[in-house]
């Protein structure tokens, strides 16, 4: 057989595969449309370049194999053939860089209104912090963790008093609501993904970082840890849960803020003392 | 040819057709006119015993050969580690002792070994020693002591990774780009001995690399034979050379970062390690980035790509050009296409970075660099393609690996320019797509041009041809399974499947993934158990190929053309080869041979209408 019929077949077989994959997107659940539309350009402009080199290949091998006595051209450069395809390829380029930038723009631009999460990660776990009634999150480090402190946020900073904690690796978020994701880490690198909100950023111990997206579906999701982080790497895994306005209400009413903490605290700790002065 | 400097000086760049026929008047004296030699030439260290002949050895084609045997041999240790990798994968808890951390070790230590080791290893230490001295007309390397330490140094560095398979605790599980502060942590396996002797490897092999590279670049600047300009190299050389400059400068990053996470492990230094909690206890780091040593590892890491893709284009091209027939298209631009490529690979790392945290704006500067190195790459392909029109295509098992390396090359490429795009690549950066790229994009691609190379050269080295027939059953079964391992794999990253994960349990995304995993472990099989086919060649045609006598693929550039098949120590016999033209004169119009090798003086083919020498 030709080698070119079998170079054929794994074009072909490369474009049919495309078409019926039954591996693709989860369903978006997130106002990141755009980089789908994105890849998706990506895929017409890039997808059509791949079959239309590798078409040409196999026309040159189909056409030109060897021949005793072929007669072979003898162009070394053809300048103008050149500029043309530095032209061409250079305008692919831009059009795929141009749509993707401003995506990006947006991605890195919070609109105002966002609600603020931080998520807390270590090996091999998460949890949630949310700014309390004055909007503002705590300043909070590493250093300050303690089992009474499980955030670490600074006693002496006010705005910290009323942030809810969320001791548990399972989120809600309202729908239709822009959230700011912060991201903390007490250990090592990690990454708060859901692929179904398609965005991601790396959580890093010493510094916060941050991404946003608005969750537009409501349902349950899976997060995954998307940075490689020890041998746990693979079970660190928690939950979104995406709900209505009035649920998630409800939800965030139940929630413990870092003074009820401090307060109960206060209690158990005057219970101790109590107990320990009656057994004396 | 006379070799006074106040001879007429006739340029070399004259149109041949023009000034030389019907002008039988000229003597050839005139226009076989090369400028002479600038420096004497060199002495050669002849090795006597067995051990200064082959082992402590100091020709340049031995090392060459050390290198490709030592290379290969960890190779095939990274191969069968992607094989335990993929029964985890394809057939979770089939194998007993794949644990979580023995499947993290198998990850690192295939991915620095094929990176580093494998890869780099092979293109400069193996090829670039065997070939840069023959292709650029040098009786040797210029400093073939120095390039001895090198081999035996990048030795001790494959012997020091392969203890650490062998110290308590097992080698590092870190991932190959061995981020802190997780690698240097008890979170991860091999954290103590392990990372240690990694780095120590990798310090030895950058010490190592640099004696070599020094050489491979100072010989090519420096050794290169009368009427060797630099327009006239091969592009395998081009490429070499680039490469090597590359990792010059790249490495000295990987080096010092190696260093500062060392004393970060057994000085507990900070450079890289902020204040971190473990296990409730806060440690005694603080202050350190983890982002700096990302920056650090990929101004290295990115580099790296080239260092690697850049000896295979210009491997490919000359494969592809002899094959062919054809000159190569558009050799200038080739050229400085893969300069322009180097230069640029610089400015591009922080690509590998878009969700590490790093400032985002960084994401528009190093979104538009990494677009704009697809130009050059672009037109290195239409070069390739365009090379093989109206060419008279010789469909032997070089060519097919050519070929086989077009396609990859190209689809690797373009899923390059998604996760370039840095909002493409949000989503699928540390997913399945990202495994799929790169393999398909320096591992596949380049392994094709390391095939199609093997079968080129072994006739040079060994004095015999490879089986073509074997050669052919090798080539399709690589490729079309290598094709079918990566080229669903990027669908997997579509649905969000993450890389690094040993487990996916019954995450709702994967159900559907199960089936192809499966499928992807069995071709990985197939096409790992199919490379015996490629072993078995090349041993038994050691002593059963057939003869191949000189030049037998009627090539043009230099190392073809030595008075001895396989060539001698010293490479040319008496005297040094004068060149009189670039390698690719194939099918000249007017010329009897369909081929005119670089040392034929324009007198022997007064009737060929050469356009560019």
């Amino acid at each position: 057989m030709h080698p070119g019929i079998i170079f054929l077949g794994v074009i072909v077989g490369s474009v049919l595969f495309h078409i019926f994959t039954p591996w693709w997107w989860t369903d978006i659940a997130s106002n990141w449309g755009a980089m789908d539309d994105t890849i998706n350009l990506t895929f017409w402009i890039g997808g059509g370049v791949f079959i239309l080199v590798c078409l040409f290949m196999v026309y040159c091998i189909f056409m030109f194999s060897y021949k005793e006595g072929r007669i072979v051209e003898y162009k070394p450069e053809d300048h103008k053939l050149e500029k043309i395809l530095t032209i061409a390829t250079t305008v692919g380029v831009i059009a795929l860089l141009a749509p993707g930038l401003i995506v990006y723009n947006n991605y890195i631009n919070t609109p105002k209104n966002a609600l603020q999460v931080e998520v807390n990660a270590w090996q091999w776990g998460w949890q949630y912090r949310l700014p309390g009634e004055d909007g503002i999150l705590g300043t909070a480090q590493v250093t300050e963790i303690s089992d009474d402190n499980p955030f670490g946020i600074n006693l002496d900073d006010p705005n910290g008093k009323d942030d809810i904690l969320i001791e548990d690796d399972v989120l809600h978020l309202k729908t239709d609501r822009p959230v700011k994701i912060l991201l903390r880490s007490l250990d090592v690198l990690h990454n708060y993904y859901v692929p179904q909100f398609r965005a991601k950023m790396d959580a890093i111990p010493g510094i916060i970082t941050y991404y946003w997206f608005e969750p537009n579906k409501i349902g349950e999701y899976e997060v995954l840890c998307a940075e490689y982080c020890g041998i746990g790497h693979y079970a660190m895994r928690a939950k979104v849960i995406v709900e209505s306005e009035g649920n998630y209400e409800n939800w965030i009413k139940e929630q413990e803020t870092f003074s009820d903490l401090i307060a109960k605290q206060e209690k158990n700790k005057l219970k101790k003392n109590l107990m320990a002065k009656n057994n004396n | 040819m006379s070799d006074e400097y106040n001879q007429k000086n006739t340029p070399l760049e004259a149109k041949s057709s023009e000034t030389m026929s019907g002008t039988s008047g000229t003597s050839s004296k005139d226009i076989d006119y090369v400028r002479p030699a600038e420096l004497p030439e060199q002495d050669l260290y002849h090795g006597h015993s067995f051990i200064t002949k082959w082992i402590f050895c100091q020709d340049a084609k031995i090392i060459g050969i050390q290198y490709f045997l030592t290379a290969v041999f960890t190779g095939i240790v990274g191969l069968v580690l992607s094989w335990l990798m993929r029964l985890q994968l394809g057939y979770p808890d089939l194998v007993p002792f794949i644990t979580p951390e023995h499947y993290y070790q198998f990850v690192t230590m295939h991915g620095m070994i094929m990176v580093v080791y494998f890869l780099t290893a092979l293109f400069l230490g193996g090829f670039g020693n065997y070939l840069i001295p023959l292709m650029v007309g040098a009786r040797d390397m210029v400093f073939p002591y120095v390039n001895m330490l090198s081999f035996w140094m990048f030795f001790i560095a494959v012997c020091v990774l392969m203890a650490s398979f062998f110290v308590p605790g097992g080698p590092t599980g870190a991932g190959w780009t061995l981020y802190p502060p997780q690698a240097i942590l008890p979170g991860t396996p091999g954290s103590n001995m392990g990372i240690i002797l990694m780095l120590a490897s990798l310090s030895l092999f950058v010490i190592g690399f640099t004696m070599g590279g020094l050489n491979y670049i100072i010989t090519i600047l420096q050794a290169r034979t009368r009427g060797m300009t630099l327009m006239r190299m091969p592009l395998t050389i081009w490429g070499i050379f680039t490469a090597t400059a590359l990792a010059m400068l790249a490495f000295p990053a990987l080096l010092v970062s190696c260093i500062m996470m060392t004393l970060d492990k057994m000085l507990e230094t900070s450079f890289f390690m902020p204040a971190i909690l473990q296990a409730g206890e806060v440690l005694d780091y603080g202050g350190g980035s983890p982002v700096l040593f990302q920056h650090l590892f990929w101004f290295f890491g990115h580099p790296e790509v080239y260092i690697v893709a850049l000896p295979a284009f210009g491997i490919v091209s000359d494969l592809i050009s002899v094959h062919a027939r054809k000159n190569i298209f558009g050799y200038r631009m080739m050229v400085w296409a893969i300069v322009g490529i180097g230069g640029l690979s610089f400015f591009v790392w922080a690509h590998h970075m878009y969700v590490s945290g790093m400032n985002p704006w960084f994401g528009f500067f190093f979104a538009t660099t990494t677009l704009i190195i697809a130009v050059p790459t672009a037109l290195k392909v239409y070069n390739w393609i365009i090379t093989l029109f109206r060419a008279n295509i010789r469909m032997n098992t070089v060519m097919l690996f050519c070929l086989g390396f077009i396609v990859t090359f190209v689809n690797g490429g373009i899923t390059g320019i998604f996760l370039g795009n840095v909002a493409v690549d949000i989503p699928l950066s540390d997913t399945y797509f990202v495994i799929a790229h790169f393999h398909m994009v320096m591992g596949i691609a380049p392994l094709m041009v390391i095939m199609g190379a093997v079968y080129h050269w072994f006739p040079l080295v060994t004095g015999r041809m490879l089986s073509e027939k074997l050669g052919k059953w090798h080539f399709w079964i690589t490729f079309l399974g290598a094709y079918s391992i990566y080229f669903p794999m990027h669908y997997l990253g579509f649905i969000g499947v993450p890389r690094r994960y040993y487990e996916m349990y019954d995450s709702p995304y994967v159900a559907s993934a199960t089936g192809m995993n499966e499928f992807i472990t069995v071709a990985a099989l197939i096409v790992g158990f199919a490379q015996l086919i490629f072993i078995y060649n090349i041993v038994s045609s050691l002593s059963i190929g057939k003869p191949a006598g000189k030049n037998p693929w009627k090539a043009n550039s230099l190392e073809w053309l030595t008075p001895e098949v396989p060539p001698a120590h010293g490479n040319w016999g008496e005297k040094l080869p004068v060149i009189y033209r670039w390698p690719y004169d194939f099918n000249v119009p007017g010329a009897k041979e369909d081929y005119i090798t670089q040392t034929t003086p324009p007198s022997e083919v007064i009737n060929a209408e050469v356009q560019k020498t």
